[in-house]
C-alpha cells in the first residue's frame, strides 16, 4: 500500500517564497534598467508611478507575515531605486506609514489590542519629536539625511534580528506615571482564550525612547513600529499584542504631525504618493491573508536580508560612493 | 449528555475607544476614497493639473524647494486657492488621512470630561494642539 506523504510547511511555502523574492527581485531591477540608457530607454511619466505601485503592491505583501510596517521598507528601497528626490519619497512614506495605521486602528481599538491610555501619552511626545524631525530632515542636505537613513536602517536590521520578544513580560508593579496615567487595561488573549490583565513599568524612559523614535520617524519619513514595539513591550512591559496594537495606533499620530511638515513644504506629491499608499494597503491585504500560509520567520528573513541591500545602498549613495 | 459549549470571554474596551475607532474609520474611508477618484481624475486628465504631467520626471528629482520654484507652486495653505487644479485637489484626500485624527480626539474629550478624566482631556488637547501646530504652516513659513 502506498503511504501518502505530507509536503512539510516549509516544503509547501517554497515556492511561493521564491515566486515573491523574484517579483521583489524584478520590481527592484526596474529602476536600474530604465536608469541606464541601453535599457528600458526613456520610461514615460506614467511609467515610474507603475512601477511605484507594483513594488510597493510587493512590499505590502510581505511586510505583513514579516511584522513590520510598510513605511520602513518604503523609503530606502524606493529612495535607493527610484528617480525621486528623497524629499518626496519621505513625503510619501509617511502617508504609506499612515495610511497602515489608519486602516488598521479601529480594529484594534475595538478589540482591545490597542489601548488609548498606553498609547496617547507616548504618541503626544512622539508627535513633538517627529515634527521637529521632519523639520530638520527637510533642512539638512539630502545627501546628508541619505548617509543617515543608510546607517538608520542597518540599525534597524541589527535590532529586527537580535530583538527578542516576550508575550507577557512579568511586570511586578507599576511606577508611578503609569499609575498616574492610568496605564493598565485587559484583553483576552485569542490563542489561550484567558483574560489577560496587564500593567506597565519604565514609563519615564518609555517617554525618552519615544522622543527619539519620533525624532527618527520624521526625519526619514518612515512608520516606527520596528522601534515602538521593543520599547512598549521589552522595556514597559506590555503584552507583545498589546505593544503591536497600541504601536500601529500611535504611529497615526506621530505620522500625521510630520506628514504636516512635508505637506506644507510641498514635499508630498500625489503621483508618488498616491500610488504608493494604494500599492502598500492591496499588498497588505493579501499579506494578511498569507499569514496562514507562509512561515513569518522565513519572509521575516527575506525581508531583513532586503533592508540590509536597501540600507548598504543608502549608505553608498549618500556618500557618493554608489550613483 | 452534551456539556454546553464555554461562553467565549469578551472584554469590552472602554467606550472612548469605541467612539474613537467609529470617527477613526469614517475619516479614513473618506480621506481614501477621496484620494483615489481624485487621483484618478488627475492621471486620466480629466481635470488640467497646475504643473503638466508629461514635465514630473524632469522635476521629482528635484529638492521639494527646488520643485516649487520651479512650477510656482504653492507652499503652506496656498494650494486652496488653486484647488480645482487636479494635482492640487488630490490634497485634500491627503489632508483628511492626515487630519482626520484631529477630529478623533475632540470627540472623546467630553468622555474623558465626564469620567473626571482631567489628565487625559489636557493629554488630547495638548495633542490637538499639535496636531494643528503642524498643520497650519507656521513652523515652515519663510522656510
Amino acid at each position: 500500500m502506498r503511504s501518502l506523504t505530507i509536503p512539510s510547511r516549509g516544503a509547501r511555502n517554497r515556492p511561493l517564497l521564491r515566486l515573491v523574492a523574484a517579483l521583489l527581485c524584478l520590481g527592484l531591477a526596474l529602476p536600474a534598467a530604465a536608469a541606464d540608457p541601453a535599457g528600458l530607454g526613456a520610461m514615460p511619466w506614467w511609467g515610474w508611478p507603475m512601477a511605484l505601485f507594483v513594488v510597493c503592491f510587493l512590499l505590502g505583501i510581505v511586510a505583513v507575515p514579516a511584522g513590520v510596517g510598510g513605511g520602513v521598507l518604503f523609503v530606502p528601497i524606493v529612495a535607493g531605486f527610484f528617480p525621486f528626490h528623497l524629499d518626496f519619497v519621505r513625503g510619501a512614506g509617511l502617508l504609506v506609514a499612515l495610511a497602515s495605521s489608519l486602516a488598521a486602528g479601529p480594529a484594534l481599538l475595538r478589540g482591545g489590542l490597542a489601548n488609548l491610555r498606553l498609547a496617547l501619552p507616548l504618541a503626544l511626545i512622539g508627535s513633538v519629536s517627529s515634527t521637529v524631525g521632519a523639520m530638520m530632515g527637510l533642512a539638512l542636505p539630502a545627501a546628508t539625511v541619505q548617509t543617515a537613513l543608510g546607517l538608520t536602517i542597518l540599525g534597524i536590521v541589527a535590532v529586527m534580528a537580535t530583538a527578542k520578544k516576550s508575550e507577557f513580560p512579568t511586570v511586578t508593579a507599576s511606577d508611578r506615571w503609569a499609575q498616574l496615567l492610568g496605564m493598565r487595561g485587559a484583553f483576552v488573549d485569542g490563542a489561550s482564550g484567558r483574560e489577560v490583565n496587564w500593567q506597565v513599568h519604565r514609563t519615564p524612559l518609555g517617554f525618552g525612547m519615544f522622543l527619539v523614535i519620533g525624532f527618527l520617524a520624521g526625519m526619514f519619513g518612515m512608520g516606527a513600529g520596528w522601534a515602538n514595539v521593543p520599547a512598549l513591550n521589552l522595556v514597559m512591559g506590555a503584552p507583545l499584542k498589546i505593544a503591536a496594537g497600541s504601536s500601529s495606533f500611535i504611529l497615526s499620530l506621530v505620522d500625521s504631525s510630520a506628514a504636516w511638515i512635508y505637506f506644507n513644504k510641498g514635499a508630498v506629491l500625489p503621483i508618488i504618493a498616491v500610488p504608493s499608499v494604494v500599492g502598500m494597503m492591496l499588498g497588505a491585504r493579501i499579506g494578511a491573508r498569507l499569514l496562514t500560509v507562509l512561515k513569518a520567520s522565513i519572509v521575516r528573513r527575506l525581508v531583513i536580508g532586503l533592508l540590509l541591500f536597501a540600507g548598504l545602498r543608502a549608505l553608498l549613495k549618500g556618500l557618493g560612493l554608489w550613483a | 449528555m452534551n456539556a454546553p459549549s464555554p461562553v467565549p470571554l469578551v472584554v469590552a474596551p472602554p467606550g472612548e475607544q469605541l467612539r474613537y475607532a467609529a470617527w477613526l474609520e469614517g475619516t479614513a474611508r473618506s480621506g481614501l476614497v477621496l484620494l483615489v477618484v481624485s487621483y484618478f481624475a488627475y492621471v486620466l486628465g480629466l481635470v488640467a493639473p497646475l504643473v503638466p504631467l508629461d514635465m514630473l520626471p524632469t522635476l521629482w528629482n528635484q529638492s521639494a524647494a527646488a520643485f516649487m520654484q520651479q512650477t510656482g507652486s504653492p507652499n503652506g495653505w496656498g494650494w486652496l486657492a488653486l484647488a480645482a487644479r487636479s494635482d492640487l485637489f488630490n490634497l485634500f484626500g491627503i489632508a483628511i488621512l492626515a487630519g482626520g485624527s484631529m477630529l478623533c480626539l475632540l470627540t472623546v474629550i467630553p468622555l474623558y470630561a465626564r469620567q473626571g478624566e482631567r489628565v487625559y482631556v489636557l493629554v488630547c488637547a495638548l495633542q490637538i494642539a499639535v496636531l494643528l501646530l503642524a498643520a497650519s504652516g507656521l513652523l515652515t513659513a519663510g522656510h
